[in-house]
């Protein structure tokens, strides 16, 4: 009813006062700027650094523990059934780290629906030789194709080409610490010596920083070929099958699943690394509270220009009382205004939000940690700017309510008297 | 005039009580007929302003019984009153209050266009041609603020007329005016009566404006002494 003549009402009252109403909509458009701006900058960070991690992690690891067998040849036996077995220091015999059967997991895992890539492995402990001494260190074999797709590998390969490991035969791909250990670069020829004191000499096709230096101080990659050559085992062995899932949240119990099914042991990436969960669930705690803290304070800026505004209006109240506006009507009016306020000021904020977010994705962010990142990073989510949106009518129309209660219980006959 | 009652007061009794207890209105009645042209008169303090309040709905707050076209206003809602003011009551204040914020036309049109009997069109049609009626047509697209005290009460009148109202009540609506403007205002109430019919309940404490008019009231010290 009468929501035309309510809306142009309020268009009148708003724009007689429109330096006020800028005021209110400007502080509105800075905390939704601001909110846009810090939760996009925040969750860039966030990704930047789970990423580091999280995209270099299998969401379902399979592999083979060392550990003693749980079921130890006296709990078979049915006439110590019950009792309390005393057999101290059992120890891990025949450790076997190959996955056995490999062949036939990668093809079950192939057909799984639920499975989005798979990619094998194989860690061999090794000593890389310079001099006189040895530095102890891990030759991944990779399937360098399956790993870049699935776990960016080529982004971390600063110098040289990371799909050389698997044309060059006997070849090899250095962290960058553990290469500046050995002073080795491309081109060159590291030694290497297995456990079983096999020496190779593999050759130097490039370098790669992950940005976690531990981590470059003593991995390199080679293909799983030349890693089974080094082992000196057949082509079928592999320690690690590394899997992505469609659904990250059913890692878990997929890795439950694969570990009873395939008679290896599973890790999922919730276990793996829920310490990166935790940091970023509180970054974006911290975001959240700034930003809805700014959209709070400009809560209270409305509030106040709403209810100065009320207090300059009350003579125009008292006529629109006395000639047939009831108080509901003079309620919606200046309620239409709160939100109109919010409204203008919320699409600017998300606007200028938008444009802040572009600049700091072109400030320049180098750091020799993370080779792949040139500038800030900046998370560009719809999510963000829903949520903006939807506080700042929300809080608006908090912020109205008080003051346009008060409009609607105005009474005109006070007013009237009092001219 | 005729025997049709418009408005009637039944014994109407106001008290303040800030802060101590004021009887303000004492045991009003008396009725207006549809067509007359009454004055309400009496020493300043007497308590006019108060009843016309009270008379036009917008104090609810008395004791004794207001009709309105024949219907008790007691019990009702704050919408129902609003609406009642909308549709039957034209108020016409001695300060001239027009919302600055719009247009003359615009200040006669809002009540027609709350009222939403009749689309908007109609409605700026019947605006300009009350404009017209008081002569002040000129001035339909001026700003509220910009027109002289004259003119503004002039405006306030056709606002009151739009909706064509059963009565038009006012509160001392040449108090603010010189001669001149006294004057017209004056004759603006004699057409509309004459020729319209229109029902008018104005309060004065200017004898010679109430001299001209059908009937007067008069008032003191919270009662109607004579009428
Ligand atoms: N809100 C109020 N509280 C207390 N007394 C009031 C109030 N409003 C008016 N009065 C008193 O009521 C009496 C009548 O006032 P009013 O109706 O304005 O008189 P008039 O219009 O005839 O000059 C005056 O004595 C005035 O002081
Ligand atoms: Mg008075």
């Amino acid at each position: 009813m009468n929501v035309r003549l309510i809306f142009s009402i309020a268009r009148s009252l708003l724009f007689a006062r429109w330096r006020q109403t800028l005021v209110a909509a400007v502080g509105v458009t800075f905390s939704i700027t601001m909110f846009i701006a810090l939760l996009g900058f925040m969750t860039g960070l966030n990704d930047l650094l789970d990423g580091l991690v999280l995209n270099r992690t299998a969401h379902v690891r399979l592999y083979n523990e060392i550990k003693p067998n749980e079921a130890q040849p006296i709990s078979l036996s049915s006439t110590y059934k019950g009792s309390y077995h005393f057999v101290h220091s059992i120890k891990s015999v025949g450790s076997r780290q190959r996955i056995y059967n490999s062949g036939a997991i990668l093809q079950a895992l192939k057909k799984d629906e639920r499975v989005t890539g798979i990619a094998p492995k194989i860690s061999a402990q090794v000593f890389f030789n310079e001099g006189s001494i040895d530095i102890t260190g891990v030759v991944n074999g990779i399937d360098v194709y399956a790993e870049s797709q699935l776990f960016y590998f080529n982004d971390y390969v600063t110098s040289g080409n990371s799909t050389d490991i698997a044309i060059v035969s006997n070849s090899i791909i250095l962290g960058k610490g553990l290469a500046e250990k050995l002073l080795a670069n491309i081109g060159d020829v590291v030694q290497v010596t297995t456990i079983s004191q096999e020496r190779f000499p593999l050759k130097v096709v490039g370098i790669f920083q992950s940005g976690i230096q531990e981590f470059d101080k003593v991995q390199s990659y080679a293909s799983v070929s030349t890693v089974q050559k080094i082992l000196g085992e057949p082509n079928n062995y592999i320690t690690d099958i590394q899997i992505k899932v469609a659904d990250i949240d059913q890692a878990p119990s997929m890795g439950r699943e694969f570990a009873k099914l395939f008679n290896t042991d599973a890790e999922d990436i919730q276990t793996a690394n829920s310490q990166f969960e935790t940091g970023s669930f509180v970054r974006s705690l911290i975001s959240y509270a700034v930003g809805i803290t700014l959209l709070i304070v400009a809560g209270f800026g409305i509030y106040n220009i709403l209810n100065m505004m009320i207090y300059e209006k009350m003579d125009s109240i008292a006529i629109l009382k006395a000639t047939g506006f009831s108080g509901l009507d003079v309620n919606r009016i200046f309620m239409v205004i709160a939100l109109s306020i919010g409204l203008f000021g919320g699409v600017l904020g998300l606007l200028f939000g938008f444009l802040t977010s572009l600049a700091i994705d072109q400030i320049p962010f180098n750091t020799l940690a993370l080779p792949t990142i040139t500038t800030y990073p900046v998370n560009y989510s719809p999510a963000f700017y829903f949520i903006g949106s939807t506080f700042s009518i929300v809080t608006t129309y908090l912020a109205g309510w008080a003051p346009t209660r008060k409009a609607s219980k105005v009474d005109p006959v006070v007013i009237i008297r009092g001219k | 005039m005729n025997n049709i009652v418009t408005l009637q007061a039944d014994k109407i009794n106001k008290r303040f009580h800030d802060p101590v207890t004021v009887h303000v209105l004492k045991d009003i009645t008396f009725s207006v007929y549809g067509g007359e042209f009454v004055s309400v008169i009496g020493k300043s303090g007497c308590g006019k302003s108060t009843l016309l309040y009270i008379l036009s709905t917008m104090d609810t707050d008395f004791e004794g019984d207001l009709f309105i076209g024949g219907e008790n206003m007691r019990n009702r809602t704050e919408q129902q009153l609003a609406h009642v003011r909308n549709e039957k009551i034209g108020f016409v204040f001695q300060f001239h209050y027009l919302l600055s914020e719009f247009t003359v036309l615009d200040n006669v049109m809002l009540p027609g266009l709350k009222l939403g009997k009749f689309p908007e069109e109609h409605v700026r049609e019947q605006a300009l041609h009350k404009l017209d009626q008081l002569g002040i047509k000129k001035l339909a697209h001026k700003q509220a603020n910009q027109i002289s005290g004259g003119e503004k009460q002039r405006v306030s009148i056709a606002r009151a007329l739009i909706n064509d109202p059963s009565i038009i009540m006012c509160d001392e609506p040449t108090g603010n005016l010189d001669k001149v403007n006294s004057q017209i205002v004056f004759d603006i109430f004699k057409t509309l009566t004459q020729e319209f019919h229109q029902t008018l309940l104005v309060v004065t404490h200017d004898p010679e404006f109430a001299d001209k008019t059908d009937r007067i009231i008069e008032m003191e010290d919270g009662r109607i002494i004579k009428q």
